[in-house]
Parts: C-alpha cells; sequence; structure tokens
C-alpha cells in the first residue's frame, strides 16, 4: 500500500506545481505527471484496461495542450488577494470533508461485500459472450448503451471543436492586429 | 538544411519516429483486434492510432499526416465508426433486442475470431475515437498555422 500513497503523493504535488508555476509549459508537464501517476495506480489496484487507456488518453491531451499553448502569448493576470473568496474556500471544502467523511463511514468496509450484484459477470460472461475479456464484454455486451452514450459524448465534442474552429474567427484576427500596433 | 525549408524536428527525431510509427500503428492494431481477448480495446487502440498519425505530424512537420489522412477524410471515417456501431446494435433487433449478440456461437472462446460482435464493436469504436481525436489535433494545428502566418 506504500507505493499508493507515494503516488498519491505525487499527483498532489503535481496539481499544485501546475497550478503555482509560471510557465505554460512546465504546468503542462506537471498535468502530465498527475495523468501518469493515476495510471500506474490503476495497474497497481489491478485494472489494466483503465490503465491502458487513461495513459494514451493523457499522451493525447498533454500533447494538444502543449500545442495550444506553447506558441500562444496567454496573458497572465493577477488577481488580488479576495479574502472573502479565499474564507467561502475554505469554508465549502471544510463541509465537503465533513460530508465525505459521514458517507464513508456509512459504506461498508473497501471490499467487503465481495462483489455482491457484479458476481453474476465473472461467472457468465465467458459462457454468456464467449469473449475471455471481461470488461470488454461488459462494455461491450451488457452494458453496450453506455458505450453507446459515450461515443455519443465524443461525437458531440468532435463536432463541437470542428464547428467552433473550422474557419479562422475574425475577432482572433483583431485581436492579432491590436497586438502589431 | 534550413530551418525555413525543412519544417518539423531534428534528423535523429525523424529517423526515430520513421523506425517506430509502424510498430506503434501495429500496437493499436493489436490492441484493437485483441481487445475481447486482452486489456484495452476499441478506444485505446484507437487512441494509440491517431498517436502515431500526431508523431508523424510532431516530427515532420503539420502537412505529413494531413497528405495521408485529409481532415475531411477524418469526418468520413468518424462518421463511418459510429454508423458501423449503430448498424450492429440494430441488426441486434433481428434477434433479440437492441445490441444483442448475434454471432456468440461462432468460435471457441480465447480465439481470436471469438465472442461474437465484440471484436466488430471494438473496430468500430477505434475508427470513431481514433478519426476524431486526429481530427481535433489537425484542426489546432491549421488553426495555429494560420495565426503564425499572421503574425
Amino acid at each position: 500500500m506504500i507505493e499508493l500513497y507515494v503516488l498519491l503523493g505525487l499527483m498532489i504535488a503535481g496539481a499544485v506545481i501546475a497550478i503555482e508555476v509560471k510557465n505554460l509549459l512546465s504546468a503542462v508537464v506537471a498535468v502530465g505527471i498527475i495523468g501518469l501517476a493515476l495510471s500506474i495506480i490503476f495497474l497497481l489496484l489491478k485494472a489494466p484496461d483503465v490503465a491502458l487507456t487513461q495513459i494514451v488518453v493523457e499522451i493525447v491531451a498533454v500533447i494538444l495542450l502543449i500545442r495550444a499553448t506553447l506558441h500562444r502569448e496567454i496573458a497572465q493576470k493577477s488577481y488580488g488577494t479576495r479574502p472573502f473568496g479565499a474564507f467561502m474556500g475554505i469554508l465549502f471544502l471544510g463541509l465537503a470533508v465533513v460530508a465525505a467523511i459521514v458517507t464513508f463511514n456509512d459504506l461498508s468496509p473497501f471490499g467487503a461485500p465481495l462483489m455482491t450484484i457484479s458476481e453474476f459477470y465473472p461467472l457468465n460472461a465467458v459462457t454468456g459472450t464467449g469473449a475471455i475479456n471481461v470488461v470488454s464484454s461488459i462494455i461491450l455486451d451488457y452494458r453496450a448503451y453506455d458505450t453507446l452514450g459515450e461515443a455519443t459524448v465524443l461525437f458531440t465534442a468532435v463536432i463541437g471543436v470542428l464547428a467552433v474552429m473550422r474557419s479562422p474567427g475574425k475577432k482572433n484576427e483583431e485581436d492579432l492586429q491590436e497586438n502589431h500596433e | 538544411m534550413s530551418k525555413e525549408h525543412d519544417p518539423g524536428m531534428t534528423v535523429i527525431v525523424k529517423t526515430v519516429t520513421r523506425l517506430t510509427v509502424g510498430l506503434i500503428l501495429l500496437y493499436g492494431i493489436y490492441i484493437i483486434l485483441h481487445g475481447h481477448l486482452t486489456p484495452g480495446g476499441g478506444f485505446a487502440g484507437g487512441v494509440i492510432i491517431a498517436l502515431a498519425f500526431i508523431n508523424l505530424d510532431l516530427a515532420f512537420g503539420g502537412s505529413v499526416s494531413a497528405r495521408i489522412f485529409s481532415k475531411a477524410s477524418t469526418g468520413v471515417v468518424e462518421a463511418l465508426g459510429a454508423v458501423m456501431f449503430l448498424t450492429l446494435a440494430l441488426l441486434g433487433m433481428k434477434y433479440g433486442g437492441f445490441f444483442d449478440n448475434f454471432l456468440y456461437n461462432d468460435g471457441n472462446p480465447g480465439q481470436l475470431v471469438s465472442a461474437g460482435i465484440i471484436p466488430l464493436e471494438n473496430i468500430a469504436i477505434s475508427l470513431k475515437v481514433g478519426a476524431g481525436l486526429f481530427g481535433i489535433f489537425l484542426t489546432l494545428i491549421i488553426l495555429q498555422k494560420f495565426e503564425s502566418e499572421k503574425k
């Protein structure tokens, strides 16, 4: 279990660095650390399907972020200290922690009733679908509706990006001219 | 070789990319086709194939993979994947219901040709995901090129 805590600490450190560092490229690299550590955690918790998907999607996301931020001067606005905002943030964070403690006390211990509902799938997936990868048989056979929804989400995202960015907007042009002047 | 006439990265990166991009593509195809046997599946495999093309773009400059796989064709391939997935789902209606696995008696569990429509669904999802992500990447590159030309 100790390696899990090391990786969790690494993720928290990466998140803090990503927020605090001034250079955008360094921030994107720090975000990449979070994704890599999360992938290794999935692997340690014996979920290789999720780990594989996590690492490849993380690579694509980091590449896209680097391409989107590297050559672009994004003005870093610094807001002054806002005591009311900070107070409300801490208050809601504390409320969330209290709610989480109450909720987790009501849950049964991790893995304690070992698979009361989901034991149907390991027992019947191979004979029912013929796929020896049970995860694959669940996401593409028993729960294929969910996969259809996920595919729809991705389709909508791609359509959105292609529609918004298919031709360079006029606003960008004006901004660039202002920068020249 | 001056930098203006030779876009992309250094010779080292180009050589390594030339050697490895086929292996990355092959690994993606393996992950897709063995999605019902080993960890992985259509989503991860499609992203790996998109990454192979993105790798080409990053190493050789923006327009190399666009010649192989243009922005218009990414839209067509993505729509093809979506239509294939929905067609498989609707074909199940004939045998029992939406997403019914109507081929599952063909082949023994553990073989490559088994598990009925699950490998076909994996292929459909991989087309969708790979083409979709690569289309997003191409769109961002084209926008950035325009901006840098304006500068």
